[in-house]
């Protein structure tokens, strides 16, 4: 491969991907939902009417999972969301008349929206590491090179290894895996190790419950992770690279696949790539589903075939790491932004986010909002931005409570914070962290108690068992969190708690224990108030800890009509039809809450 | 080329210290005699920062650091005892406690237990964090050992000696989280693991969650029945070491007192194995000679190391013909009381209760081997207890051995050599098998007896020697780790050797796994293993014969009873066989 070839392929491709085409998302989402046999009976139409200027092909996730599948036609851009393959037919004969299938299109404010970049969803929205995704075929490489792929990594290669590592340096890029810690120094550590054998790792063990901006990333655009790899090779003189994926990402490891072929066979992996004295060759490694092999030292352990459990540092990786090389371990995301860092330059990443935290983040927003999806904004957006100017705000009109930031290790945000620009070190000093971008928000109905419980259980459930703070200590926090929902809780147990989640965050050998009480931590920072009133007063505020909540009929509001009796699956209720009103017998009520929902004058309450 | 190392000087609670570069903050801090609280720390063996107890805080660092592994840097301010720290710490205790079975008034290692040392250093006032218990293994499966993971502080200190030391991998780690426990592969039991049975996991465990399997109460029983002649043997080692379950130094030889306890205890007859080592000579230098003569099956190794026996029939049964046929000396005694003996003093074998006392857990499953069985299907020994036990045994019957004075052996089976005292040690076979091959091959008594280059901690000891004018080299290891670089050779054919000895444990039987328990503080000041060596090649220099031809009473035993060495009597009462064990083994 020389540069000319490359440019070759960049021009023919860039034509071809500015004709008509059909995307439809085939991430995992959208595949789930069918997309799938969507393409297919696009693909079976175009082929059956004998449309050739027309195509219909595979892209990565749009983000506005909510809505999907999702269809774009390009090059109009327009959007279409929902669709079901019997919209097929509709959709070709619309891109044959140039028209529009409008029952398909978003409305927002009453209106239909046609095109995608006019969406509310993406109008605070600034994608980097997600540019490719929606816009190429995946599993082509030359649609990769059509949008400047690969460009990078040439001119990488013609700058010195320093040269390099200095524009990751200064575009201030810190991993985008958890701890924020600056990549291009990681890169200048690893470069700086002696040692004859280096590594090249990418973390794409994402293990955050509802985080997935990873595997969206090696789903739709596989190649920008390559492309950096390679040059993160060049920069600390490695020639092997590793890429740790969960096995439970069976389309983002197909497609990884088929991207290192095809970098593979135009010569863009190998040996002496761009006819320069660099080889370079990329691996995949499994992982079973340990959360602690996202961990850097037991991701390594991992890849060894040894035990998935940390390390101890020093040595840290970048001295001693992988087989006991010196490694240079990113994440997907930290990867997917370094190509257009090294053809845009330090100057222009940096003019985007903070000061301290420069460039985009990619969050995954879930929960209690009306836009679940991925969205890609500039570091310092507020909370505020992401959850109701892009997010579209809460379902069921219900209030904004809390954000869970950064996943089971990071914190829960109040309300009062909603106007606090997002980066790094803002959500630390507010005691959550970013994490690996997980955004989980609650409404007023959830007891952050129970979320606290929740995402214990999970820590609990992952720890790898090595050193018996996290072992034990998150053990014994769980079974105290356990009791307080139960009913059981007793004075001094928010003092233990404080007390054991300090000590398991000071004397945990890795991450994952060092920051399991987090959800603790800061739910017991802005709503001491509910734990107190499930362990003083024996009662759940927001009604769901069932031990601690009683379900009530108004004795004024009920009509005596007996729906609620009918459909208690207990037979709590008693009362007679027209004559008695009706009462819920507390021994028997399991808190089901299905009275509640069937009676038609809404008498009955938590 | 040998560098001189770097000199590092960093201050510990504001005490400076200077250590080569490369030694971690803890072992800094030993130097200046500060205790930094430990659980699994081993050294060379389990430095893996996992208990959390050696934390430390240093200057600039974030977070606490455990000292284990954390290298010394110049300048390095370091704290291991802020209110903070000692919190965390204490907090740790607690919590280990709630997930530990804690029956420590009838623990086997109560008062020898860094759990319990701890816990009372830091003074846990209340369990406050008791909760659900993880998931626990009872595993009695194996002859020799007993494995309870309710007690498991899961320190992994006994997975990485059994796969650093001994290269066996019986246990590893299963489970995650909560109910991760030390276990066998497949949910196994330890009798059918890779496990050899040597006990370095119990002599190694700082809790009691690994114990050797304990035939006590069988002993009392035959103590107390009046039908029974009940003997005990002891073994070399065992002279050097169970002094100190009295109180005594490391290294203290207490052979004269011990034997005046046994008779305390009330023994018909002590007897010592040396003798039996010393017949074990006779019997293997001969056996080399042959081999040597034959041009077979060499290197010959010897075979007195019971692990080593079931090692070499689980991992390298290939192999088993090079290992000499000649039985363990706690064997052949043992056979020599149930006939030489019984026949001498007119009593039925069957009505000898016949005891060993062994430094060692792995001769518990030896002794029950049908290789070994007598005519009749009698058992050469019917009890192997080790010195720990034998210690306790002491003590519950008002014993104090180190106020005893010295009582000798008692005849026919009670005269040794210095050549059968140094089987304790590694390269003891060796060297004892040297004193003795040129005068069993023509006759020639060699002038120097002493062999220092088989001697001393070396995991492999090479040596030339001359027999007959030819130059053969010799190699004595210990650990199996060791054994199997040498046996690896032997299988590609590429060893140099001609005579090999093979000790299970490192040190050898002074170090067995039935052997006190020294604490790894207090083993990280002394040398624990040349103390005691040391005081076995004390017992040789000053035994009356230090060859093992000039035994009178082995003398007397081949004229009467035996015949010639590796003679056809010698071969149905001296010699075994041994078989392949089928285990998997993890590749």
């Amino acid at each position: 491969m020389d540069i000319e070839k490359l440019n070759k392929i960049k021009d023919e491709y860039s034509k071809i991907i500015q004709k008509k085409r059909i995307m439809v998302c085939s991430g995992t989402g959208c595949t789930s939902s069918k997309s799938d046999v969507l393409l297919k009976n696009i693909q079976d139409k175009l082929e059956k009417d004998g449309i050739k200027n027309i195509t219909a092909h595979k892209t990565g996730c749009f983000g506005f999972c909510a809505k999907g599948p999702i269809v774009v036609i390009d090059p109009d851009e327009i959007f279409y969301e929902l669709v079901k393959p019997e919209d097929a037919n509709d959709i070709v004969e619309a891109v044959i008349n140039n028209k529009v299938v409008e029952r398909l299109l978003v409305k927002e404010n009453e209106k239909y929206v046609e095109k995608w970049h006019k969406l509310n969803f993406y109008s605070k929205q600034e994608r980097i590491a997600l540019k490719n995704c929606g816009k190429i075929n995946p599993e082509k490489i030359e649609e990769y090179i059509a949008l400047d792929g690969y460009q990078a990594l040439y001119k990488a290669l013609h700058m010195s290894r320093d040269e390099v590592i200095d524009v990751i340096l200064n575009s201030g890029i810190r991993g985008r895996g958890g701890a924020g810690f600056p990549t291009g120094k990681k890169w200048k550590f690893a470069k700086e190790a002696k040692g004859d054998v280096k590594y090249v790792c990418c973390n794409a063990d994402e293990g955050d419950p509802g985080a997935f901006m990873d595997r969206s990333i090696l789903e739709g655009d596989p190649n920008a992770v390559l492309e950096a790899m390679a040059i993160a090779g060049y920069a600390i003189g490695a020639k092997q690279g590793y890429i740790y994926v969960r096995a439970e990402y069976p389309i983002a490891v197909k497609r990884l696949n088929i991207a290192i072929e095809q970098a593979k066979k135009l010569g863009l992996l190998g040996k002496n790539i761009f006819g320069k004295k660099f080889d370079f060759n990329i691996e995949l490694r499994l992982g079973a589903g340990a959360f602690v092999c996202g961990e850097e030292t037991a991701l390594m352990n991992s890849i060894e075939g040894k035990r998935g459990e940390p390390r101890p540092r020093p040595p840290f990786p970048a001295v001693k790491g992988l087989f006991g090389k010196p490694t240079l371990l990113n994440n997907v995301e930290t990867y997917a932004n370094i190509p257009n860092i090294i053809l845009k330059g330090a100057n222009w990443y940096k003019s985007i986010g903070t000061k301290t935290s420069t460039g985009t983040k990619v969050f995954a927003l879930g929960g209690n909002i009306t836009n679940v999806g991925l969205v890609e904004v500039p570091m310092g957006t507020t909370l505020r931005e992401i959850v109701y100017d892009i997010g579209g705000g809460i379902p069921e009109g219900k209030k904004f409570k809390a954000a869970q930031m950064g996943g089971p290790s990071g914190g829960c945000v109040p309300a009062k914070y909603l106007d606090v620009p997002i980066d790094y070190d803002s959500l630390n000093e507010i005691g959550a962290m970013m994490g690996s971008g997980g955004l989980i928000v609650m409404d007023d109905s959830k007891c952050m108690v129970d979320i606290a419980k929740f995402f214990l259980e999970f820590t609990v459930d992952e720890s790898c068992g090595k050193c018996p703070p996290c072992r034990i200590g998150t053990k014994r926090m769980l079974e105290i969190l356990t009791r307080i929902t139960e009913g059981k809780g007793k004075d001094g147990d928010i003092e233990k708690l404080e007390r054991l989640a300090s000590n398991i965050k000071k004397a945990s050998l890795c991450g994952l224990g060092q920051t399991a009480p987090n959800p603790v931590l800061s739910t017991l920072k802005y709503f001491r108030d509910e734990y107190e009133a499930h362990i003083y007063h024996k009662k759940c505020p927001a009604g769901v800890c069932k031990a601690l909540t009683q379900v009530h009929i108004d004795e004024e509001k009920c009509k005596k009509c007996g729906i609620c009796a009918k459909n208690c699956p207990v037979g709590a209720i008693e009362g007679q039809v027209g004559k008695v009103t009706f009462k819920i017998n507390q021994d028997k009520c399991i808190k089901c809450g299905v009275c509640i929902t069937k009676c038609p004058f809404k008498a009955i309450s938590k | 080329m040998y560098r001189k190392k770097k000199m590092i000087t960093l201050t510990i609670d504001s005490k400076q210290v200077t250590v080569p570069e490369g030694t971690t903050i803890l072992e800094a801090a030993r130097k200046i005699d500060i205790d930094i609280p430990t659980l699994c720390f081993l050294k060379e063996i389990n430095e893996v920062g996992d208990c959390r107890m050696c934390l430390v805080e240093i200057e600039g660092v974030k977070g606490y650091k455990a000292s284990c592994v954390y290298p010394v840097e110049e300048g390095l301010v370091v704290r291991t005892n802020t209110k903070d720290l000692i919190d965390t710490k204490r907090t740790i205790l607690e919590l280990l406690l709630s997930s530990h079975q804690k029956n420590c008034l009838t623990c086997v290692r109560s008062t020898n237990c860094r759990l319990q040392d701890l816990c009372r250093r830091f003074e846990i006032p209340d369990l406050e964090y008791e909760g659900q218990m993880p998931e626990a293994d009872m595993d009695d499966s194996s002859e020799c050992i007993v494995r309870n993971t309710a007690k498991c502080i899961l320190c992994r200190r006994c997975v990485n000696v059994c796969k650093k030391v001994q290269g066996v991998s019986a246990i590893g780690n299963v489970n995650r989280g909560f109910n991760s426990k030390i276990g066998v592969a497949l949910g196994m039991g330890m009798k059918d693991s890779t496990c050899v049975g040597c006990g370095q996991c119990v002599i190694h465990c700082p809790v009691g969650a690994l114990v050797e399997k304990s035939n006590v109460g069988k002993l009392r029983e035959a103590l107390a029945d009046k039908t029974k002649h009940v003997i005990i043997q002891t073994a070399p080692a065992v002279r050097a070491t169970i002094g100190e379950e009295f109180g005594m130094p490391v290294g203290t030889l207490v052979t004269g007192k011990m034997v005046a306890a046994l008779r305390r205890l009330g023994f018909d007859k002590i007897f010592d194995t040396d003798l039996g080592a010393d017949m074990t000579i006779m019997e293997e230098a001969t056996e080399f000679i042959e081999r040597l003569n034959k041009g077979k099956n060499l290197p010959m190794i010897t075979s007195c190391s019971s692990g080593w026996i079931t090692f070499a029939e689980k991992f390298y049964p290939d192999l088993l013909n090079h290992l000499s046929s000649t039985k363990s000396p706690m064997e052949i005694l043992g056979t020599l009381i149930k006939t030489y003996y019984a026949k001498k003093e007119g009593i039925d074998p069957k009505d000898i209760y016949s005891v060993a006392l062994m430094p060692c857990s792995a001769k518990k499953a030896e002794i029950i081997r049908d290789e070994l069985k007598l005519e009749g299907g009698i058992q050469a020994v019917d009890n192997v207890v080790t010195t720990r036990e034998m210690a306790r045994m002491l003590k519950e019957a008002n014993i104090d051995l180190a106020s005893l004075d010295d009582e000798e052996y008692d005849d026919p089976l009670g005269e040794a050599t210095g050549a059968g005292h140094i089987f304790g040690t590694t390269g003891g076979v060796m060297e004892a098998a040297l004193r003795s091959v040129s005068y069993i091959l023509d006759g020639t008594e060699i002038k120097n007896v002493e062999f220092k280059q088989v001697r001393g901690t070396k995991g492999i000891k090479e040596a030339k020697i001359n027999i007959a004018g030819k130059e053969h080299k010799i190699a004595v290891s210990q650990g199996l780790a060791n054994a199997s670089k040498i046996l690896d050779e032997i299988r590609e054919g590429k060893s140099p050797y001609s005579f090999v000895e093979i000790m299970t444990c490192p040190g050898g039987c002074i170090n067995g796994g039935g052997q006190p328990i020294v604490d790894e503080y207090k083993a990280s000041k002394i040398d624990v293993k040349a103390l005691r060596a040391k005081a076995l090649y004390k017992a040789d220099k000053k035994a009356k014969h230090r060859k093992a031809h000039e035994n009178q009473s082995v003398k007397k035993i081949y004229e009467d009873f035996i015949g010639k060495p590796n003679g056809k009597e010698a071969h149905r009462l001296l010699h075994t066989h041994y078989n392949k064990q089928e285990v998997y083994v993890e590749k």
